[in-house]
């Protein structure tokens, strides 16, 4: 087979200018958003300073608010893999993460042993249940309607809470640490079962990263969300692949479920309020965007802990939503931009 | 070797293929022409597994494909490149190329990647790209390299002339001649009934969903019928 050498000719130069192109648009939208992102934290530290006229009061809510958001982004992480890969608005997302924290009290409470020896319980777990689900419910739905899958894991999600509730009763229950005591970082305190939960969130967050972009069948999952038909027409199950991604997002909402068992109160209905924090957090990184919802946990802890001392004597959930409606008008897709996971 | 008996498919209610039944020999280039409509795309997503037939059959020698699922089929060596390329957007023009052996050991992936840079250069030079910043000739040159990563035996190309000039349509499917030339066999749709007629061994006019015409390529780009209707002479 021989070279073509018209082709290339006449190629390089039109290919050369759509790149660039695409190059200078991202540097001009794509970098201030992020500034404007980092501006806004620094500006919320300083009025909580202003507020509080304490640095201890800001420090603490540094940590707090980052802390917070590791498990944020690990829960985030998978509701936006499931929405890049397969386009479902996963509302049961909470409910899974609801799972994640009655597998963990049923382990430590069965076993007497330290609660983190349901982590892998919980991941393994909820990856299972996950699978099940995509295998046998929503990969029936293919090609159908988008509301119908919406619809379905609203369903589910009801479902969910509701066994929970018949089987566990509604009396709040708890997975305690024996020995919980404070952590000092730079004058702030964090108990030690919180530093472990935001160093796990984010240790898991950083394997799911290197298990998309460094694997092969990471590779093959982005080419599912990056082109279906392309995805057959290369030879890849495209089901096998959906079930495997429904099954990686659940099983982050079950380990970010364990993860802050030790210091939550367990109800039934306890995932329902991290449905919509993951919800915010999934579109300010970007619907489907992996990495940006990393980032993104991040921002929203660091926001809901210092909009709380910041404007105090509300809910700190206030400060959330402010910037998640400003970013929904200013910025539909996202902090980070264009899907993309 | 592939053998497509009778046929008939469409979307809902809308059938579009009506008893269709055509052959490709081991090491032909057989074109399929005709108006838009006609059935042209359908049929190749029938013998891909993209939609499934109403009746009739796909066989591959001998084998029954119909009934099975695309990624089953590219496992038989029949890999198709569609209209709109479904590329890996956001990936590179290498990731897309890898993935394109997704159905092979990572060994003879080494090997084929070079032979599709030989065939087409520009792609080792753009390899650290992203699909969707190239022009539409490179896209076309990337989905059939992408398509051959697969080491088919038979590749099948639906209208690898859209949206590229005249010269890059010839360009394209001298390189369709060309991998015909090492081995594989191509099914070549086309609306540009002139070029695809010219390169072809054998060719099929289809209307209507089934097959008014065969003959070798030469034989029915001096057809009057077909002058008439697609050549517009």
């Amino acid at each position: 087979m021989t070279a073509r050498t018209t082709s290339e000719e006449a190629v390089p130069s039109e290919g050369g200018t759509i790149s660039r192109g695409g190059t200078s648009r991202r540097a001009a939208l794509g970098r201030s958003p992020v500034t404007v992102t980092f501006a806004l934290l620094i500006g919320l530290t300083v009025a909580a300073l202003l507020r509080s006229g304490s640095t201890a009061i800001t420090g603490q809510a540094l940590l707090t608010g980052l802390i917070a958001g590791g498990v944020y982004s690990l829960l985030a992480m998978g509701l936006s893999l499931i929405f890049g890969v397969l386009d479902i608005v996963n509302f049961a997302h909470g409910a899974f993460l609801g799972v994640g924290l009655f597998v963990t009290y049923e382990v430590a409470h069965q076993t007497g042993l330290n609660p983190y020896i349901a982590l892998p319980v919980a991941i393994v777990g909820l990856f299972v249940l996950g699978a099940l689900i995509q295998l046998l419910l929503l990969n029936r739905t293919i090609g159908g309607s988008l509301e119908r899958q919406l619809l379905i894991t609203l369903g589910l999600s009801l479902l969910i809470s509701n066994v929970l509730l018949l089987a566990f009763g509604g009396d709040p229950l708890s997975a305690n640490l024996t020995s919980d005591p404070g952590v000092h970082v730079f004058g702030a305190v964090a108990n030690l079962s919180r530093v472990i939960a935001f160093g796990a969130a984010l240790v898991l967050a950083v394997l799911l990263y290197v298990l998309l972009e460094r694997t092969s069948f990471g590779r093959a999952i982005r080419a599912v969300a990056a082109s279906r038909q392309g995805a057959g027409l290369v030879g890849i199950d495209v089901r096998l692949v959906y079930v495997v991604t429904f099954g990686l997002g659940t099983a982050c909402a079950g380990a970010a479920g364990m993860l802050i068992a030790p210091f939550t109160t367990i109800t039934p209905t306890a995932g329902d309020q991290f449905n919509i924090l993951a919800f915010v957090v999934v579109v300010m990184g970007g619907l489907g965007n992996v990495t940006g919802a990393l980032v993104s946990g991040l921002i929203v802890g660091l926001v809901e802990q210092l909009g709380g001392v910041a404007i105090a004597g509300q809910s700190p959930l206030l400060g959330v939503f402010i910037l998640f409606l400003l970013i929904l008008l200013i910025r539909p897709q996202g902090i980070f931009g264009a899907k993309a996971p | 070797m592939l053998e497509v008996d009778n046929i008939a498919a469409g979307y809902g209610k809308l059938q579009i293929l009506h008893d269709m039944s055509f052959h490709v020999g081991e090491g032909e280039l057989v074109s399929v022409v005709g108006a838009n409509g006609a059935g042209k795309t359908t049929t190749l997503r029938v013998i891909s597994g993209l939609i499934d037939a109403l009746s009739g059959q796909v066989r591959y020698d001998g084998e029954k494909l119909t009934g099975l699922r695309p990624h089953q089929i590219v496992r038989h060596g029949i890999v198709q490149v569609s209209e709109d390329r479904d590329l890996f957007g956001p990936m590179t023009v290498e990731e897309n190329l890898i993935l394109g052996a997704w159905t092979r050991s990572s060994s003879g992936a080494a090997a084929e990647l070079e032979r599709v840079f030989e065939l087409f250069p520009i792609l080792r030079e753009r390899r650290r790209q992203a699909a969707q910043t190239m022009s539409g000739g490179q896209q076309q040159m990337l989905a059939i390299g992408r398509a051959l990563m697969a080491k088919p035996r038979l590749l099948m190309l639906d209208e690898p002339s859209t949206g590229l000039s005249p010269k890059l349509t010839w360009d394209v499917l001298k390189a369709a001649q060309e991998i015909r030339d090492s081995g594989v066999s191509v099914l070549l749709v086309e609306q540009n009934a002139a070029q695809a007629l010219a390169i072809a061994d054998r060719a099929y006019v289809l209307e209507s969903g089934t097959v008014a015409l065969e003959g070798s390529g030469p034989e029915l780009a001096g057809d009057e019928r077909v002058k008439k209707a697609y050549l517009g002479l």
